[in-house]
């Protein structure tokens, strides 16, 4: 089983940062994977996308060309990848932020509030965790348990705050 | 029957390959002196640049390493930075170090990296066969300027300790000469120093030594000492330009 | 067994380059490998007797790799093409003092200024010299974040063995990707170098690093001793990977990224029930001509993947001797070919000859 993941936004969105979570997650579950942004002068406002691959499998190519999920964060990327999707594929839309629908009818759709919701738990700038959280809920890609343990991987241990607040934007998502 | 003269320990036997009249069998001993005198030969490393003193490698009894043209600073941080307890020099003409290795030079000094640098200034590219210098003085003729150095086209001579001592960086620059016997005395004092300032964990220390080259200048090796009296030292006042410990020793 | 981490492929770098012994790090900033730099400037100083230094450009910088490698120190610097251009000069008077470094090319699109997305178009400066006069590098080509690793480490082994720079050449993804890696736990053993400047002590007779030999025959002489020796490193160092070739009629060859994407694209193609296999050279200075003139013995096309405009495809054609085509598929300035196009270049040729 290999699930190739997109996840595309704004510079600044923490698309990196979810992509990254995602990965420390897989490699806690002992998966294989692999993580690549895009790099370079783009990152700074303007869009960022990164590819995560999780498979029980060695990755080959780590790019990700035909997401199984994508998760955008803006209109231009859903715009950019909404057809790259394989059919079947799942796609996580931030329906704060893109107020169109998906035109795709071959895969499934996920709308979440999630910048709004960010906002509502005081956490305005981790929509991309709540994003995740529900990305864990639909795809199961990996597991929810010892969600926290991967938290520690990428917040650093003097940011105790800061891993509650993440904790809490992720089941946020999954709750949702 | 008691020695009144002998050669350095810090050269070797091997025979300079210098011409005649040239002052770098002067300022070689100068450096291998001053070596002796200090005791450190043992943990000594010099680097050769790409000039006439490119084989000065055979010549100094201590570990030698090449460099490239220019680039004898950059070497010689790495030896230093590798070997903090060795004693680093390098030995550098005006167009390995004023010229293609200019930022090498600069970059060393504000570093202030403990090493010594021998500057031999004699105005004129001599291994190649004469061509302008960056230290040529104007309207001095040379085989890529044969009407003179213009300094319209060619730009003016660069006096490397004025420019370096506007750096915080370094330690020690002095500017000598090696023309006559109290020029030569002076010469002596100065790379000593800069030997010394390295072996007290001082830094940068950096002797330019206004030079000649009769060969290259055209001229008999008498007329060529004069000519650093009459062209040269105006061009290049001798004289301490930078010496920190002395400063904040006042 | 260590614990694995996840990390860049340009930090992994890092950690396996110390973990070599390397305590001298000298680089100058350039995109796509400024977090290796970064790695070492904050490792460095809390290493006894480790040392970053930002270097006042790329010259400098292999000219202070050339300094600490001639008192018999590991040493490195790593750049980016354009970069690693600057640092040729070094690197032909580091070869040709015969001195062991570590030189790590994160490439990006060139010619010029280029761009800063991957490529693979340094190979011909990476594997033909690249500066002037006669000399090569061991050149490694990681696949993944884990060989990043312990390929940094081989290649300092090597360099040491052979007394020559060895040269690891990633690329952008390699270098901004991250994956699960394991990394060393004991340190290498290091081999004597009675060589090295360390001063004489007064105990020995002045060793001298130098390229120089003014007389013909001299030097001519060390040109031939040195050719032996990289004989020798053709003889026992050349190191590749082969994938699905036991009974394949396609095969295609590629390194690094491209060996990634060409995977994928064999993976399909027997899916589809082409007879595909892949070559991934490990070293591309040495070459493996050898598995490239067997694949040429039992297979009716050789595809050269590239992330340039045709480079390695030269070598693959001299090993191959005219015996089948050799075609090539690429993508150039930045552009990774996709796994598609791979496979479709797969499938004509299965289709070409049928």
């Amino acid at each position: 089983m290999t699930t190739e993941i997109l996840i595309a936004g704004f510079g600044g969105q923490g698309v990196l940062f979810a992509g990254k979570f995602l990965a420390y997650k897989a490699l806690l579950e002992n998966k294989q994977l692999s993580w690549l942004p895009s790099y370079g002068p783009e990152m700074r406002g303007g869009t960022a996308n990164c590819s995560v691959i999780i498979s029980d499998e060695p990755v080959g190519s780590p790019i990700v060309s035909k997401p199984d999920v994508l998760i955008v964060m803006n209109l231009p990327s859903l715009d950019k990848y909404e057809d790259a999707v394989v059919p079947g594929g799942k796609i996580f839309v931030d329906s704060t932020l893109i107020e169109r629908k998906v035109n795709r009818t071959d895969v499934d759709v996920y709308y979440i509030p999630a910048t709004k919701l960010a906002n509502d738990i005081e956490a305005p700038t981790l929509a991309n965790m709540i994003m995740i959280g529900k990305v864990i809920k639909e795809t199961g890609v990996v597991p929810y348990d010892n969600i926290d343990k991967a938290l520690d991987k990428v917040v650093s241990a003097r940011k105790a705050a800061l891993k509650e607040i993440n904790f809490k934007a992720l089941d946020t998502g999954y709750n949702n | 029957m008691a020695i009144v003269f002998e050669k350095p320990k810090s050269l070797t036997d091997a025979p300079l390959h210098y011409c005649p009249g040239c002052t770098h069998g002067i300022i070689h001993r100068l450096v291998a002196q001053a070596i002796d005198e200090l005791g450190i030969e043992g943990r000594t490393i010099g680097v050769a640049p790409v000039g006439c003193a490119v084989m000065a490698y055979n010549y100094f009894s201590c570990d030698m390493v090449e460099a490239a043209h220019g680039r004898a600073p950059a070497v010689a941080t790495g030896l230093k930075r590798s070997l903090p307890e060795n004693i680093i020099f390098t030995y550098q003409g005006d167009g390995d170090l004023a010229s293609i290795g200019m930022a090498e030079t600069v970059h060393s000094a504000t570093r202030n990296e403990n090493i010594t640098i021998i500057f031999v200034n004699n105005a004129i590219y001599g291994m190649t066969g004469g061509q302008m210098a960056p230290t040529s003085l104007p309207g001095q003729v040379t085989q890529t300027s044969p009407y003179g150095r213009d300094v319209t086209t060619a730009g003016f001579p660069i006096r490397i300790c004025e420019l370096l001592s506007t750096l915080d960086g370094p330690e020690y620059i002095e500017r000598v000469a090696v023309n006559n016997v109290k020029n030569i005395k002076q010469a002596q004092k100065a790379i000593k120093k800069a030997f010394e300032n390295q072996v007290n964990g001082k830094g940068f220390s950096l002797i330019e030594v206004v030079s000649s080259c009769p060969t290259n200048w055209g001229m008999t090796p008498d007329d060529a000492l004069r000519w650093i009296d009459e062209k040269m030292i105006p061009y290049y006042p001798l004289g301490v330009y930078k010496d920190r410990s002395a400063k904040e020793g006042e | 067994m260590a614990e694995k981490v996840l990390m860049k492929g340009n930090e992994a770098i890092a950690e396996a380059a110390i973990r070599a012994g390397c305590l001298h790090y000298f680089g100058y900033p350039i995109t796509p490998q400024t977090e290796l730099a970064a790695y070492m400037a904050k490792r460095m100083p809390k290493i006894e007797g480790g040392v970053f230094l930002q270097a006042e450009s790329e010259i400098a910088a292999i000219n202070m790799v050339y300094g600490v490698a001639s008192t018999g120190k590991r040493v490195m610097t790593s750049s980016s093409s354009p970069g690693v251009s600057l640092k040729q000069e070094g690197i032909s008077y580091i070869a040709g003092a015969d001195l062991p470094a570590l030189i790590v090319n994160v490439q990006r699109g060139g010619p010029g200024l280029g761009g800063i997305q991957p490529s693979q178009s340094d190979y011909f400066q990476a594997t033909k010299g690249g500066g002037h006069g006669d000399y090569h590098l061991i050149v490694l080509t990681p696949a993944s974040v884990q060989e990043m690793a312990d390929l940094t480490g081989l290649a300092f082994d090597l360099a040491d063995k052979y007394r020559m720079p060895a040269m690891l050449l990633a690329d952008g993804t390699m270098g901004q990707m991250m994956e699960p890696v394991e990394l060393p736990e004991t340190a290498p053993e290091m081999i004597e170098k009675p060589w090295a400047v360390t001063g004489t002590q007064m105990k020995r007779k002045h060793n001298i690093i130098n390229s120089l030999y003014l007389v013909p025959d001299e030097l001519e002489k060390m040109n031939f001793e040195r050719y032996e020796r990289y004989k020798q490193v053709e003889a026992n160092e050349t190191r590749y990977e082969e994938y699905m070739m036991d009974d394949a009629e396609i095969c295609v060859v590629a390194f690094g990224i491209a060996a990634r994407v060409s995977r994928n694209a064999v993976v399909e193609a027997r899916k589809q029930g082409i007879k595909a296999g892949l070559i991934r050279p490990i070293t591309i200075w040495p070459f493996p001509k050898d598995a490239i003139a067997k694949a040429a013995t039992h297979c009716k096309e050789i595809i050269s993947v590239e992330l340039s405009m045709g480079q390695m495809i030269e070598d693959i054609a001299l090993s191959a001797e005219c015996k089948v085509p050799v075609t090539l598929c690429n993508r150039a300035g930045g552009m990774i070919p996709s796994p598609d196009q791979v496979f479709d270049a797969i499938k004509k040729a299965a289709g070409g000859n049928e």
